[in-house]
């Protein structure tokens, strides 16, 4: 793996990140799609081309996924999750939790290994037990395993957990797994000192990248930033810099001012699970975004297909989006399908949400080039508070 | 009339034809998926072409709930509304009900239900049938029939019958697109020959388009199904389409083909896929199996399917009944499997193959040749000689052949009927 910074604006930066198993390189800031046992949610492998290239390139997978029916030895036999996935040119990150169906449950945890709660129950998952299936599974990036606990636990949990989480990583790299790249992680919650001190601790271990834990997890969103620039401060710039727990536009935006290079799609997942399709305009030059008609669960960036305004409505959801969905379906008939409950809804949702957030990240790189980042950021974020205001004023 | 049917190939009984429909020239015989509601479940529109179908069917009773005829209508037809180029068909509406509502009773005036949405009793005509077919605007549209369960036996398959009859002038009356749309006539009748021709000869008198062979595929034992088809097959003319409806297990389709059908439509490719059940050439293969998480070969080594192509059966085992992907990834199988076995069936019988291509196929299902005895007695009326994958004694009860973990359909739930 290499990783190149190219551009700064302000705290943000763009970057290339060139993956062995990926033929071209892909620039940061960048999504990595969110996946079920290593294929996206809905969207079958051969749609999944359809998506821009090579920015969908990067998936995110979960080993605890697997558990469910797949011993990992198996997928070793298999030759790896590359070549049982049939995604030879896809760059795969391993990561523990999910933040949808597996998640880290910090009372569970010991000082042997960190707990989880999965479709299989709560499980404990100690360091070799996960750098088996790390090697069973050969992606070309992992995230070592931590002890995250959520914004609310104690000063003494927090400080525990940054404790296990750099001891755990030095055990997963003395088990030196063949292959792969180690991203070490970082926890402490909502307390800045301890944020510091896992930070300084993980940034002197040999890893390619990091990893930022803890977020998402019941702290608000204002907390956020000191907290990510103080890290972002202690680790060294030419690494690259993946979090969890951020999804919405706002809050990808806030990351990538403090200088992350790659987010999850969990937001995705949960927007196409709840009927909505992404439409904010993805232009940099437009300030004033056109508000739509206000609905029920609709804001400025996206609206909900199961209301019945679009019942009639033969229009694409985007009008000038190039998605599989958009050149194809009408939002009636998207509506339809959720009206009757077929899946075809969601594989429909789901590629023109993530070809949308995929070209939203392309936009938000040239803005970091051209130096336009924060401006393009500030507008982004007043427009839609200007349409929550004016929601908020009665008819 | 907006069809043209020229057969290409014939071996006996069976037919290879070229069906020209308003929306596509499809390639007989042919196996039409079900979308009920506007979709296949779990595939879009271009997976659906890839795989090779031809026509879709879709439910008037499911589409005139939900978005309604009205909304069809106004969006263009159903082709529009789903992005579907190529052909569709439609039922009258009046099975789903009768097999979907208890409530449902049918008289002389049409079939009344207890509307879903308000519970207010409703009543749908012949008229009204075609009414909002023609709204929906399928290539073919179904006539509205008589529909009564096949196992039940007396005077109510003949008032049926003649009801069938009946309606199907109401239905040629009401068709207001007969240029772009074929309204088809289903043969009732039950299981009585005596009917089932009286049905046929009535039908023909009225120079449909095509013909139906409706009332199967319900519980019936598999000697008096195919027997039926028999009769109608030879009673219908030559130079039109003949569907057999809720036929979609692969040996039916080979027997009915044999016997001069030409269409055929079932859930049971993509509803088996949803429980986990992959169509092989061996018969089935329960990927839910727990043994299927150490199988490393694909679902059917030789299948050219994107699924069986880049995934082993491991890989699905992890996923079907638990993941979205694992009924996406397996109906799309199936249905390929399906449509594979059709474009066979058309190659073989034009290229004069088609006993060959029979018997390899009943050799795989059946390797100890124990080929089921209705099969055997279909063959011998379709002139088929199947005796070099007979075993020479009739084989005791059947029994797991191989190791492979694949089962025959027989033991598959058949209690569903016509699924
Ligand atoms: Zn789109
Ligand atoms: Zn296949």
């Amino acid at each position: 793996m290499k990783f190149n910074v190219k551009a700064w604006s302000g705290g943000a930066r763009a970057g290339v990140l060139e993956i062995g198993s990926c033929p071209n390189p892909i620039e940061t800031p960048a999504l990595l799609l969110s996946t079920r046992k290593g294929l996206p949610h809905f969207i079958s492998p051969d749609l999944l081309s359809s998506l821009p290239y090579p920015d969908c390139r990067l998936l995110q997978v979960s080993p605890l996924h697997f558990l469910e029916g797949l011993p990992t030895r198996n997928i070793s036999k298999i030759g790896g999750l590359h070549r049982m996935l049939s995604l030879h040119e896809y760059g795969i990150a391993a990561v523990v939790r999910d933040s949808i169906f597996c998640l880290p449950q910090a009372i569970g945890s010991t000082k042997l290994g960190a707990s989880f709660e999965t479709p299989c129950g709560r499980l404990l998952i100690k360091p070799k037990d996960y750098m088996e299936m790390i090697s069973h599974m050969g992606p070309n990036i992992w995230v070592a395993l931590a002890d995250e606990v959520p914004a609310w636990v104690t000063d003494k949990r927090n400080k525990i957990s940054v404790d296990r989480t750099f001891r755990w990583l030095d055990d997963c790299l003395a088990l030196n797994p063949a292959g792969g790249c180690a991203f070490g992680t970082i926890v402490g919650g909502s307390n800045l000192e301890e944020r510091k001190r896992c930070a300084e601790e993980v940034a002197k271990r040999n890893v390619s990248g990091y990893w930022i834990g803890g977020f998402g997890l019941g702290e608000s969103i204002d907390e956020r930033p000191p907290l990510l620039t103080a890290i972002m401060d202690i680790l060294p710039d030419d690494k690259p810099r993946m979090i969890s727990g951020l999804g919405l536009p706002e809050e990808v935006l806030q990351g990538i001012s403090a200088g992350i290079d790659l987010f999850d799609s969990t937001y995705v997942y949960s927007l196409t699970l709840g009927g909505y399709a992404l439409t904010f305009p993805l232009d940099k030059h437009r300030n004033h975004y056109n508000m739509q008609l206000s609905q029920i669960g609709s804001d400025s960036t996206k609206i909900n297909l199961r209301a019945t305004v679009y019942r009639k409505d033969l229009s694409p959801i985007v009008a000038n989006c190039t998605c599989y969905t958009c050149k194809n379906h009408t939002k009636a008939y998207i509506n339809h399908l959720l009206n009757v409950h077929e899946m075809l809804a969601q594989i429909l949702l789901e590629i023109h949400n993530t070809h949308h957030y995929l070209m939203f990240f392309r936009l938000i790189r040239e803005t970091i080039k051209d130096g336009s980042f924060e401006q393009f950021r500030q507008s982004f974020i007043e427009s839609r508070r200007d349409h929550l205001k004016g929601e908020a004023v009665p008819a | 009339m907006a069809l043209r049917f020229e057969i290409l190939g014939r071996f006996n009984r069976a037919r290879a034809a070229q069906l020209t429909l308003p929306h596509f020239v499809c390639q007989t015989p042919l196996f039409m998926p079900v979308g009920t509601q506007g979709t296949i479940k779990g595939l879009t529109t271009n997976q659906l072409e890839e795989i090779g179908c031809q026509i879709i069917l879709g439910n008037t009773y499911h589409l005139a709930l939900r978005p309604t005829s009205e909304l069809l209508d106004e969006a263009g037809g159903l082709h529009k509304f789903m992005n579907w180029p190529r052909a569709l068909l439609t039922d009258s509406g009046g099975f789903q009900m009768v097999s979907l509502l208890h409530l449902a009773d049918i008289t002389e005036k049409g079939v009344t239900f207890q509307s879903p949405v308000d519970g207010k009793p409703m009543l749908l005509t012949p008229e009204e049938s075609i009414q909002i077919q023609n709204r929906i605007g399928a290539d073919i549209i179904m006539a509205l029939d008589d529909v009564v369960r096949t196992t039940i036996t007396g005077p109510r398959i003949e008032e049926a019958m003649y009801r069938t009859l009946r309606w199907i002038d109401r239905c040629i009356a009401a068709h207001k697109r007969p240029h772009e749309q074929n309204l088809f006539g289903i043969v009732q009748g039950g299981l009585d020959p005596v009917l089932r021709d009286i049905c046929v000869r009535g039908l023909v008198d009225r120079n449909l388009p095509g013909y139906a062979i409706g009332g199967l595929a319900g519980g019936e034992d598999k000697d008096s199904f195919w027997r039926v088809v028999a009769q109608c097959t030879a009673a219908l003319p030559e130079d039109k389409p003949r569907y057999v409806m809720g036929v979609g297990y692969p040996l039916d389709i080979v027997v009915c083909s044999a016997l001069g059908a030409d269409m055929y439509d079932c859930v049971y490719p993509t509803r088996t896929a949803r429980f986990g059940t992959a169509l092989v050439p061996e018969g089935v293969l329960k990927l839910k199996q727990r043994a299927m998480a150490d199988d490393f070969r694909p679902i059917d080594p030789s299948c050219s399917c994107m699924v069986c192509k880049n995934y082993t059966r491991a890989y699905i085992h992890c996923l079907v009944t638990k993941d979205a992907m694992g009924s996406q990834l397996l109906s799309y199988h199936n249905l390929y499997y399906i449509m594979q076995l059709s474009r066979d069936l058309h190659s073989s019988i034009i290229e004069g193959r088609f006993p060959k291509f029979v018997c390899d196929f009943l050799r795989k299902m059946f390797p100890e040749g124990d080929v089921p005895e209705w099969v055997c007695n279909a063959m011998e009326v379709a002139g088929i000689d199947i005796s070099s994958c007979c075993a020479p004694y009739p084989f005791p009860s059947y029994q797991e052949h191989n190791s492979e973990n694949c089962f025959r359909e027989e033991e598959i739930d058949m209690k569903s009927g016509r699924l």
